[in-house]
């Protein structure tokens, strides 16, 4: 327990050290609290049409604090909205992402011997694909809802976490701990579950905040092709697709959703690079 | 040399198969299977539909119909295409030159900046420079390409209006060299901005890891300028990682030029495949999952092979 606590002292020392964690920290939390009470914040319902307001500038009218789009919506309100689609689909997909890949990875990790060999091919022949490609041509296969989206996704990057778990697991094998485990008695999954994968969460909760943020980029990318979030639903993406159209007189409504991803990545970025220095300094990247 | 060749090359059949399995599976779970062009076609009659499975040897056990596809993979056969029936594989080929043009460009470009930038930040670890520079990367890969490239039209091409929106030649300039050069601009740049990245983040560590080995210290006390330290003793221990990460990274490169080529509508690889999602053209869909996995798999091949002539002792073990 002491060993554990005074741990932990030098983990939250480390990270606040690390300034440009804590900008990324403050970000996601200020972005996850906007998500949450989009309802509450956004001035305006964002699926409302108004045709008498259409490409309002920002800052032109106080009912529109940051203009409108070329039905006459609230780019605020959509902004808003849509980050909560984003945010959910990259929490979700994450989620998918790091239960797979760690379930995979530890598997491989203990059982080793015939297991862990095809296990890691099939991991290796799943990365010789580009994930884009494979992602968009899933995508297309499915039908687009807030979860397939999030499944498609989660399904398509989960292989390096599935290393990143294996490796930490052929590591703690060997400790002494495991040995006391197996010599009370506990079963495998008792092992693998209870005893390891506690001990394998800190690299396990780097991969999955940096996962979020990948996860973020795609749900933009496949909603700006056609593949991801339908409207009426805003999503950064789909506004980003509307926004093209008229691109050439009306730039800042390309400017603002790009710019809301951009904060988003960057914030869960920085959070994940500053959280593997201070969890994991063995995965540094500056030895 | 020649046992660890042949050793690598034998790994690489494994892959082939299970890249070839999951291609397979893929055009098989697609919805109205690898005839959807047809089933989702109302004029198309039910018995017609019949004769064409039985054309296309589509009534036969899965396994009988994957042995005969992944022969004609391996053989060339790569099926035709559902609108003009032309051959896939050639379909995919004229697409090649265009894409390697973009992705060697923004390559060449991310490495050589990507070095200097690395090189820099680990020689003056900590510096001003060092901390902007690792900080600017992770900026970079947090840009979403595709925004990033919107952007860049918006600036270059719609208000300086210095360079072209996209496509790769001026209509009836084909040809035209500086018409190429001039639309290859923007696309390299925003495909080289994220690899340039990578490249800089991991050239650091590589550098970094070299310079605090012994033979450091070594190379300077017996008086070696530093010059002579970086280049002669530091680069080639760096290399390594770094080699390697040309063939890890092909994926993501493909992926990249995926994303520039439909923002520029680059005539390439990526904008076909973009192109044959829309139309549900499975054959040429697949034949680009096949096409970029095997290029994967032989680029890893390639790396590998080249670490192993760098550095004896890979060849050992």
């Amino acid at each position: 327990m002491s060993a554990g606590a005074v741990a932990s002292g030098g983990v939250w020392r480390r990270f606040l050290r690390h300034r440009v964690a804590l900008g990324g920290a403050v970000v996601v939390a200020l972005l996850l609290s906007a998500a949450l009470f989009a309802p509450a914040l956004a001035p305006q319902d964002p699926t409302l049409l108004d045709t008498s307001v259409r490409f309002l500038a920002p800052f032109a009218d106080p009912r529109f604090p940051l203009g409108t789009d070329e039905l006459g919506r609230d780019t605020l309100s959509r902004l808003l909205h849509g980050g909560r689609v984003s945010l959910t689909v990259g929490l979700v997909a994450m989620a998918t992402t790091v239960l797979t890949g760690a379930a995979i990875g530890i598997a491989a990790g203990y059982l080793g011997g015939l297991a862990d060999t095809l296990l890691m091919r099939f991991v290796d022949t799943m990365l010789c694909f580009p994930q884009v490609f494979l992602l968009l041509v899933v995508a297309a296969f499915v039908p687009p809802t807030l979860l397939s989206i999030s499944l498609v996704i989660g399904l398509t990057s989960w292989m390096e976490v599935s290393r990143i778990v294996r490796a930490e697991i052929l590591n703690l094998k060997e400790q002494d701990f495991v040995a006391a485990a197996r010599a009370l008695g506990a079963s495998r999954a008792r092992i693998m579950f209870r005893e390891l994968l506690p001990n394998a969460a800190a690299p396990i909760l780097v991969a999955a905040t940096l996962k979020v943020a990948s996860a973020v980029l795609m749900e933009s990318y496949i909603s700006y092709l056609g593949y991801g979030v339908q409207p009426p639903l805003a999503s950064w993406g789909n506004m980003l697709t509307n926004a093209q159209g008229y691109f050439d007189t009306i730039p800042w409504l390309a400017v603002l959703p790009g710019l809301a991803i951009t904060a988003t990545v960057m914030g869960f970025n920085f959070l994940g690079d500053g959280l593997r220095d201070a969890l994991d300094p063995r995965l540094r990247m500056d030895p | 040399m020649i046992g660890f060749l042949l050793r690598r090359l034998l790994q690489a059949i494994p892959l082939l198969v299970g890249v070839s399995v999951i291609g397979f599976g893929l055009m098989h779970l697609a919805p109205g299977g690898p005839l959807a062009v047809y089933t989702l076609n109302p004029t198309i009659q039910a018995q017609d539909i019949e004769r064409i499975k039985v054309l296309f040897g589509l009534d036969q056990p899965v396994h009988v119909q994957y042995a005969k596809w992944a022969t004609g993979i391996f053989s060339g056969n790569w099926g035709y295409t559902f609108f003009g029936g032309r051959p896939v594989l050639g379909v995919i080929l004229e697409r090649v030159p265009a894409t390697m043009l973009l992705m060697g460009s923004a390559l060449s470009i991310a490495i050589v900046v990507g070095l200097a930038i690395g090189v820099l930040g680990a020689t003056r670890r900590y510096s001003v420079f060092d901390v902007l520079a690792t900080s600017g990367a992770l900026v970079a890969l947090s840009f979403p390409t595709f925004w990033f490239g919107l952007m860049a039209i918006y600036v270059f091409a719609i208000e300086l209006r210095w360079l072209p929106s996209g496509g790769m030649w001026e209509l009836g300039e084909e040809g035209s060299v500086v018409s190429l050069l001039r639309h290859l601009v923007l696309p390299t740049l925003v495909l080289a901005l994220v690899i340039t990245a990578t490249w800089s983040r991991y050239a650091r560590s590589a550098f970094l890891e070299a310079l605090q080995q012994d033979f450091m210290r070594t190379a300077r006390a017996k008086g070696l300028s530093p010059r002579a330290r970086l280049l002669r003793h530091a680069f080639p221990n760096a290399a390594k990682p770094l080699v390697a990460l040309l063939g890890v990274e092909l994926p993501f490169l493909f992926s990249g030029a995926l994303v520039a080529e439909t923002i520029f509508a680059w005539p390439g690889m990526g904008r076909l495949f973009v192109d044959a999602l829309t139309m549900k053209e499975y054959p040429i869909l697949m034949g680009m999952m096949m096409f970029t996995a095997i290029f994967v798999i032989v680029g890893n091949l390639l790396a590998d092979i080249a670490i192993a002539a760098i550095d004896p002792r890979v060849r050992l073990s």
